[in-house]
């Protein structure tokens, strides 16, 4: 299995024997991949597979919930974000997550963005902060559509372009990592093509990952797929090999939908 | 088949089910009409060629048809892994098989030229050989019904046998020119027939190269000798 990345200078995220706990209840199963910058990684599996659990440890989502427990090895720059010297907050600027339902602050357009670079100390004039902004809503894909209406709510816009404003939000702090959950499944053809398309331009600048129920999805936007199933990692190969030709009976009978 | 059981969605099952059907169906057709050629050139059957000709244009139809449904199965239900596998070999499966069909009708429009021809002694040679085609067609297409990658790879086994038919019954020919020039233009038609028998034989190994990576997933080796 491919779990080791073979160009080492690429590695982003190195997680190792990593298990994850809801009270006694095992969630994620003794599992160890690299992800790298190169590619857009896929998280797939059913649900209840552990894959979106797997996805939060990666920058200590479960922290907030009570009788989560993470064990094993989770290396950011081959520095352990579990280690004391970790500190939480810079951790998840430099570890953005986007979410399945799109969920902006009730602020402006602006605000919803200029927000993180703010509280991080990231743009202490004026001019910097509005450069931050347009500069990420750019990025986002949004720009074109907002910049007339900046102060305007961010809950006033379309699921798709509140969508594409997380997205942004997440990159104005400046992150190495984007972890996505399901960040189109709430969408429409149109709108979930634009965040693809998105993901497709972000690649190689972030490190992407993104966990994903529907299968086309994560064939047209990743490199890499990792098929979960009863928590354990089964198969983590190149994108277009595990659609054409897995390699594990298990990950064939869930992408053809023989599973069940 | 490595998959463990049948899809959630039944509808699916049934239309690759239907889809094995229809390439099965071709290849019956195209066998039999291999076969029924090689009748009428031995027995000199004229109105027997005439309907093999006339009958290759139903093979054309269920080519289109099982084209129509492959796209339909490749739009409507998105198939993966072994199932795309499947889909796109069975759409290169159909257009060999009826390139096969082709090769059939080419011998029998050839009966009518060697009708007033005597006893041929390479025809009997033919014969055989056009059994071993038709044989590896048939098992062949039992391969990708049954999903076997060693049945069909028993069946590139057998091209040899048909190869070294050619090669003999090409030096036959030859020799029957050379001894009398009114031998040739028959002898040229039988040549014809030789080689389509061949080409058939080499159609049967794609098709099980197809076979195999609709299996597998894996490429079958270096193929065996060029076309020729």
């Amino acid at each position: 299995m491919l779990t080791d990345i073979e160009a080492k200078a690429d590695l982003k995220i190195r997680a190792r024997a990593v298990s994850a706990f809801y009270g006694a209840k095992k969630a994620v199963d003794d599992v160890s991949l690299d992800i790298g910058t190169e590619h857009v990684t896929a998280f797939i599996g059913p649900s209840g597979c552990g894959k979106s659990t797997f996805l939060r440890t990666l920058n200590r989502m479960n922290d907030t919930i009570a009788g989560a427990r993470v064990e094993g090895r989770i290396e950011l720059d081959g520095e352990d974000i579990y280690g004391s010297a970790m500190d939480v907050v810079q951790l998840r600027a430099r570890v953005g997550m986007v979410f399945q339902k799109p969920n902006p602050f009730p602020k402006s357009i602006f605000e919803n963005v200029a927000y993180g670079p703010r509280i991080h100390g990231l743009a202490p004039r004026k001019a910097e902060l509005d450069g931050i902004v347009e500069r990420s809503l750019r990025r986002a894909g949004l720009w074109d559509e907002v910049k007339d209406r900046l102060a305007e709510s961010g809950t006033a816009l379309s699921g798709g372009q509140q969508q594409r404003l997380c997205i942004a939000r997440a990159i104005a702090v400046d992150p190495e990592v984007i972890l996505m959950d399901e960040p189109a499944s709430a969408l429409d053809p149109i709108a979930t093509a634009r965040i693809e398309e998105l993901i497709h331009e972000l690649r190689g600048r972030y490190a992407i990952v993104i966990v994903t129920h529907n299968m086309q999805q994560a064939a047209r936007v990743s490199q890499r797929t990792a098929f979960f199933h009863l928590g354990e990692l089964v198969e983590y190969g190149d994108t277009s090999e595990i659609f054409t030709n897995p390699k594990v009976p298990r990950t064939q009978d869930y992408i053809t939908g023989r599973y069940g | 088949m490595a998959a463990t059981g049948g899809h959630t969605v039944k509808a699916f099952d049934e239309d690759l089910g239907q889809l094995r059907a229809l390439v099965s169906q071709m290849g019956g057709f195209a066998e039999h009409a291999l076969g029924e050629a090689m009748r009428c050139l031995v027995q000199r059957d004229c109105e027997g060629a005439l309907r093999i000709v006339e009958g290759d244009r139903k093979l054309d139809l269920l080519e289109a048809e099982a084209e129509q449904r492959i796209v339909r199965l490749i739009a409507l239900r998105s198939p993966l892994a072994d199932d795309l596998r499947d889909a796109v070999a069975a759409l290169k499966i159909v257009g060999i098989v009826e390139r096969i069909g082709d090769y059939a009708k080419n011998i029998a429009k050839r009966v009518p030229e060697i009708e007033g021809a005597g006893q041929i002694e390479p025809i009997s040679l033919l014969r055989e050989m056009a059994r071993i085609a038709a044989s590896m067609v048939h098992d062949v297409l039992d391969a990708f019904v049954e999903r076997d990658a060693a049945k069909a790879k028993a069946v590139c086994e057998r091209d040899g046998a048909v190869d070294d038919f050619y090669d003999s019954i090409f030096r036959a020919l030859l020799t029957f020119m050379m001894e009398d020039p009114q031998n040739i233009t028959r002898s040229a038609h039988l040549l014809f027939v030789a080689k389509n028998i061949e080409r058939i034989g080499d159609h049967a190994t794609n098709i099980a190269e197809m076979v195999c990576f609709a299996a597998t997933g894996e490429r079958l080796g270096d193929r065996r000798g060029a076309a020729g």
